[in-house]
């Protein structure tokens, strides 16, 4: 396992730099570049052009920009948000917690509704139940984020009243931020109401970024769990006298799963990478839009840093995801 | 520790407040987030909003809901007769405002003009790149390097600005954005700390309210400055709550979650104004959307060649089907709120038989052009494809062969330039200072050629009026030459004006005193809300 684990992460670090390559490319593979588009309309002459440039270090060969990049990455230096002049690590890290606070809760809800939607399918495969959730997953999954957050928000928030339109939390709540998290920084306020305001405030975005992956997962779990319990030890299990609770809790589940893990990791990654739309539609301070933003601002060093990051959060998800598999199935062997 | 220990009187407070029962608040829904609070550097409206216009004043300033002048912080001023010299008498008694992380020791005085403006001037000024990536956008845009030769301190009370050529724009140039003035006792203090970049993460002014707190991409919240040198503001505490998404802000708008929400979706303005709780307040936007022909290639060269299509043009539909009712058709290359608007023009009729007529005499029937689309909302076009196909159809009627190009907002942005571009191209402007040379000479004069000139255009007659506009200080003398100058416009045709957009306002009908800005900004000193 240790052996395992140092391979992966050994693994880590070209991976990495390939991604540093991609992230540096990518965005000047767009044709534009940031001076253009601050000046606008406004003319700007050649001459005041370059100067802007060589203030950012563009006008330097793409190479010698890129081993700069790299030397002050190993720094811990991402370089400075075109924008806000402010450093990216900071932007980035002031906005994360809220992604990742809205992600947490979208995958738990499409975890503990997916998982257990995709085994009931399956058990009763073919039933009306069956193709009801099978269907409905697929709508879910086909939906457009958008228009789905917006109609929850009109119904709930709009004609309902039942739930906040957008935001973290109420505005008449104003606390420091200790952790970034605001369900835990509501409760360390102490101030009264602070948290269902924050709570509130996490239901109908955690819906709306939970739907793609509670799709996804119910459909996995029960294509997974299908597999499964056709195997001849399911088989086996049953003819000893196992309740079926124990097999399909226990031992058909536990086998199957295992692509659920994966497809759940994998979600994980897109969650993190950008709740964009969701982030868009209720005000949701976090990095998917700031991503978006960054781009369409030819935001270099933001795009970059973001890519950057956010690749190596993944990453980590990734290797966590792997190690899981040990812990889930013991046959397999780690080379 | 420290933070804890202001964190829980701050929540003390916050608490304290939300109980009071006169406290009054505003949450004014924002469209987006700004670049920072130091107003120079950058160059987004959603930034000005949130910074200049609720934290500082400048000298000048421009009188609510117009694009007119009034004096600031400076109370009055005098130019001399060859137009270079600028003496403004500073108003005394202001203060700057208190705040947990500053507390002046002296009220406004000259030092801080002389910082505000020396810090963007001289490139050896220990301010001048007081952040990596710094640029002064403004200051540069509107060429004041070359403009300003010195700043001089007359006494405490008294700056006198030289300029090396007269500039009648000048005064109104000192009402935007970029001249926002700072505290120079504010900025000793970041210098001394070694934090000079929090200048532009907590910024302090003198305008009529305090900066309180930034949680990025989410809330802004102020504080009403209570020694505001106009008065204390009936609101106590200004929230914006930033909301990108315009079906959202309608949502937050009629559930009473915010009082002031800009820009709605022009499909929901009906909607809107149906609404008993809400008002929805319209005014032309100080800005212009056109066609620019290139005017130094064959046929466009010939003014006929130019009046012929914009006769062919049918504007209505235009309004119509891009804008959705959200505009007015141009006939100037300035917009109505504008001083100097020629009410006397005669518009391009709309005349397809004429214009085929015309263009036939002028030996260009059958002629083959390109038709150049942005590929982004503008405040002047909120879709310029659409445009471009309507405009494609309506040429196509008279003869002429349009093809309908596009190229990413940079891109489009830097060959639009090119002197011997091929095509005619949709573009526009948004007034910067209220002054129509800031649209006449920046867009249409002999200099602007190969910049943003998009219709290379270089018209003597045209370019003498304003020219001379230009250097003379008397409005009225002014106006008498822009009209002539809009007269020589129509005549030349060297753009199809298509049309100024229409800017929507919905708030709450509580919310009183509120003032459109002709120039696109959104500013809270003399709004009040009712209970």
């Amino acid at each position: 396992m240790i052996r395992f684990l140092l391979k992966r992460i050994g693994f880590l670090i070209p991976t990495f730099l390939g991604i540093t390559i991609v992230a540096f490319s990518f965005i000047r593979i767009l044709p534009g570049d940031p001076v253009l588009l601050m000046a606008g309309e406004r003319s700007l002459t050649p001459e005041r052009h370059a100067v802007q440039l060589k203030l950012f270090g563009f006008d330097r060969p793409i190479w010698e920009q890129y081993l700069a990049y790299l030397g002050d990455l190993l720094h811990g230096d991402l370089g400075n948000s075109i924008a806000t002049k402010r450093p990216v690590l900071d932007e980035f890290l002031t906005l994360f917690p809220a992604t990742i606070e809205l992600s947490v809760c979208a995958i738990l809800i499409a975890v503990f509704i997916g998982i257990p939607a995709g085994m009931l399918a399956a058990v009763r495969r073919g039933s009306i139940l069956d193709q009801t959730m099978m269907g409905t997953a697929l709508i879910g999954y086909s939906m457009p984020i958008f228009w789905w957050g917006l109609l929850l928000i009109i119904l709930f928030s709009g004609i309902l009243h039942w739930t906040p339109v957008s935001g973290r939390i109420s505005l008449i709540y104003f606390f420091p931020s200790v952790t970034d998290f605001m369900l835990i920084d509501s409760l360390l306020s102490g101030q009264k109401g602070a948290f269902a305001s924050a709570a509130s405030h996490l239901i109908l975005p955690s819906i709306v970024l939970a739907t793609i992956p509670l799709a996804v997962i119910a459909r996995q779990t029960r294509s997974a769990m299908l597999e499964v319990l056709g195997e001849d030890y399911v088989r086996t299990a049953r003819a000893k006298g196992l309740s079926p609770a124990r097999v399909i809790g226990l031992h058909a589940l536990r086998n199957a799963l295992i692509p659920v893990v994966t497809t759940i990791g994998l979600q994980v990654g897109v969650l993190l990478a950008g709740a964009i739309l969701t982030e868009t539609i209720f005000s949701w301070p976090g990095i998917g839009k700031w991503m978006v933003d960054s781009i369409f601002r030819r935001d270099y060093p933001a795009v970059q840093g973001g890519l950057l990051l956010i690749a190596g959060v993944i990453m980590v998800v990734n290797l966590i995801v792997d190690v899981l598999y040990g812990l889930i199935n013991p046959r397999i062997r780690y080379v | 520790m420290k933070r804890m220990g202001l964190g829980i009187a701050v929540a003390t407070l916050a608490v304290a407040l939300a109980g009071a029962a006169s406290a009054k608040t505003l949450v004014y829904c924002s469209e987006g987030s700004p670049e920072g609070f130091d107003p120079a550097p950058f160059t987004a409206g959603t930034t000005f909003d949130a910074s200049s216009k609720p934290i500082y004043n400048r000298l000048v300033e421009f009188v609510p809901g117009t694009s007119e002048t009034r004096p600031g912080l400076a109370e009055s001023w005098e130019v001399t007769e060859d137009g270079l010299e600028y003496t403004f008498h500073l108003r005394q008694g202001v203060k700057f405002h208190t705040t947990d992380f500053f507390t002046p020791t002296r009220d406004f005085n000259a030092d801080d003009v002389i910082f505000t403006f020396e810090r963007q001037r001289k490139k050896d000024h220990p301010w001048y790149q007081y952040t990596a990536g710094i640029a002064w956008e403004y200051f540069d845009g509107m060429s004041m390097p070359d403009l300003l030769k010195e700043i001089v301190k007359v006494d405490d009370y008294t700056v006198k600005f030289v300029l090396t050529r007269p500039e009648a724009p000048m005064v109104a140039n000192l009402a935007m954005d970029f001249a926002s003035i700072m505290s120079a006792e504010y900025a000793a203090k970041l210098e001394a700390d070694g934090r000079k970049e929090m200048l532009n993460q907590q910024p302090l002014g003198t305008g009529p309210f305090k900066f309180v707190d930034y949680q990025k991409d989410a809330v802004i919240r102020y504080k009403a400055h209570e020694d505001y040198w106009r008065g204390k503001q009936a609101i106590d505490d200004l929230v914006f709550a930033i909301t990108t998404d315009a079906a959202v802000r309608q949502q937050k708008l009629k559930a009473g979650e915010c009082q002031v929400a800009p820009y709605p979706n022009p499909a929901d303005i009906a909607n809107l104004k149906a609404d008993p709780n809400l008002d929805v307040m319209e005014q032309e936007g100080l800005n212009v959307g056109y066609l620019a022909y290139n005017t130094k290639v064959a046929p466009f060269d010939n003014a006929k060649v130019r009046k012929a299509p914009n006769m062919a043009i049918n504007k209505q539909s235009i309004l119509d089907a891009v804008f959705q009712g959200a505009g007015k058709i141009a006939k100037n290359p300035i917009p109505p709120t504008m001083w100097s608007y020629s009410e006397a023009t005669e518009d391009d009729p709309y005349d397809p038989d004429a214009a085929k007529k015309m263009l036939d005499e002028a030996g260009a029937s059958g002629l083959k052009m390109k038709v150049w689309a942005m590929p982004v909302q503008r405040p002047y076009n909120p879709n310029a494809r659409r445009m471009a196909e309507l405009i494609q159809a309506d040429f196509a009627k008279v003869g002429v062969a349009a093809e309908v190009v596009s190229y990413e907002w940079g891109e489009y942005l830097n060959l639009s330039k090119a002197e011997d571009r091929d095509g005619a191209v949709l573009l526009g402007w948004t007034g910067d200072n209220g002054d129509p040379d800031n649209f006449l000479a920046v867009l249409l004069g002999c200099d602007a050629v190969g910049g943003a000139n998009r219709a290379q255009w270089c018209n003597e007659e045209f370019d003498d009026l304003i020219q001379k506009a230009k250097i003379i200080s008397d409005q009225a003398e002014r106006t008498k030459l822009y009209e002539q100058a809009q007269a020589v416009f129509k005549r030349e045709a060297p753009w199809a004006t298509i049309a100024h957009s229409v800017v929507y306002m919905p708030m709450s009908k509580k919310v009183t005193g509120y003032n459109m800005d002709p120039l696109g900004g959104h500013a809270f000193e003399g709004v009040d809300i009712a209970e």
